[in-house]
C-alpha cells in the first residue's frame, strides 16, 4: 500500500512525533524520551512517517538526527488552500445566479 | 451581508467540512445544486465553464459533465447520486472519468454529502461534508481540474518551497 501525508498524520503518536521534530531535529533517543512507548513502538511510527516522507533522517557527526521534512507539510497547505479558494470562488458565483433565480 | 463561509479540514480523517449561507430560498438553493442548468452557472470557477452531457438526479442516477479549461480541454467528471432526502440533503460520490463516464482506472474517488436548511424563512445555510480516501484525490481535484490558468505551476512552488526550506 502506497503511503501518504495523511498516513502520516492519522496516528495521534505519529502526530506529536511531528509536532516535535517541527520544533527541531532530535536523535532517536531524544525523541524516545518524549513518550511512555518502547523505543521499538517510537522506531516503528518513524519508519511510517520516513516512507511518507514527511521525516527523512541525516547523520550529524556521529549521531543519526530525524529531521521533519517541511515542505511534505506545507504541500498539504497548498492544496487545501487551492480547493478551499476554488469553492470561495464558486459559492460567490452562485450568489449572482440566484439572484436571477 | 455576511455569508459566514467556512471551510475546516480534519487532514487525519481526510475529511473537509465547507459551510455557506445564501441570501436565497431554500427551494431556490436545492434547484442550484440539482438542476444541471443551474449548476452550469457557477459550479466552475471562472475562467472555467461546467459542460454537461447527463444529467439524472435520483439515486443511481450521474451527473456527468465536464470542466473545460479556457484553452478549450475538458476534464471529465462524475457524481453518482448515492441519497437524495427531496429539499434537504443528497450523497454523491464524485470521480474522474472519460467523455462516456467511465471511471479512470484506480482514479480517485470523493464522498459528498450536502445538507440545507432554512434560516430566517428567506436564507439557506448548505453545509457539506467531503471525505477522500488518499492524499492523491485532493491533488488530482485541485492539481488536474484546475492548474491551467493559474498564476504559478505546482514547478515553480516546489521551487520556491525549496529554497524557504533548505537547512
Amino acid at each position: 500500500m502506497r503511503r501518504d501525508v495523511f498516513q502520516a498524520i492519522a496516528d495521534p503518536t505519529r502526530r506529536a512525533i511531528i509536532t516535535l521534530l517541527a520544533l527541531q531535529a532530535m536523535t532517536p533517543h531524544a525523541l524516545a524520551e518524549h513518550f511512555d512507548s518502547t523505543r521499538q513502538a517510537i522506531s516503528k511510527h518513524i519508519k511510517v512517517l520516513t516512507e511518507c516522507e514527511v521525516v527523512t533522517q541525516k547523520q550529524t557527526g556521529r549521531e543519526n538526527y530525524y529531521h521533519l521534512n517541511l515542505k511534505a507539510m506545507k504541500e498539504i497547505d497548498i492544496w487545501l488552500e487551492r480547493f478551499r479558494k476554488m469553492w470561495e470562488d464558486s459559492f460567490n458565483q452562485l450568489d449572482d445566479v440566484l439572484k436571477d433565480l | 451581508m455576511t455569508n459566514n463561509f467556512e471551510f475546516e479540514a480534519d487532514m487525519a480523517a481526510k475529511k473537509i467540512h465547507v459551510s455557506r449561507e445564501f441570501n436565497a430560498t431554500i427551494d431556490k438553493v436545492w434547484k442550484a445544486f440539482t438542476d444541471a442548468n443551474v449548476l452550469e452557472k457557477w459550479v466552475a470557477p471562472k475562467p472555467w465553464t461546467a459542460v454537461t452531457r447527463v444529467m439524472d438526479f435520483t439515486v443511481g442516477g450521474i451527473w456527468l459533465y465536464a470542466m473545460v479549461s479556457p484553452a478549450g480541454q475538458k476534464h471529465w467528471v462524475y457524481a453518482e447520486f448515492t441519497a437524495i432526502e427531496n429539499g434537504n440533503a443528497f450523497s454523491s460520490i464524485g470521480r474522474i472519468c472519460d467523455g462516456e463516464g467511465n471511471p479512470v482506472p484506480d482514479g480517485p474517488k470523493s464522498y459528498r454529502n450536502t445538507k440545507f436548511s432554512a434560516i430566517d424563512c428567506d436564507r439557506t445555510k448548505v453545509e457539506m461534508v467531503i471525505s477522500f480516501e488518499e492524499e492523491s484525490t485532493i491533488k488530482w481535484f485541485v492539481e488536474g481540474g484546475f492548474k491551467e490558468g493559474t498564476a504559478m505551476t505546482m514547478n515553480q512552488l516546489d521551487e520556491l518551497l525549496a529554497s524557504e526550506y533548505v537547512q
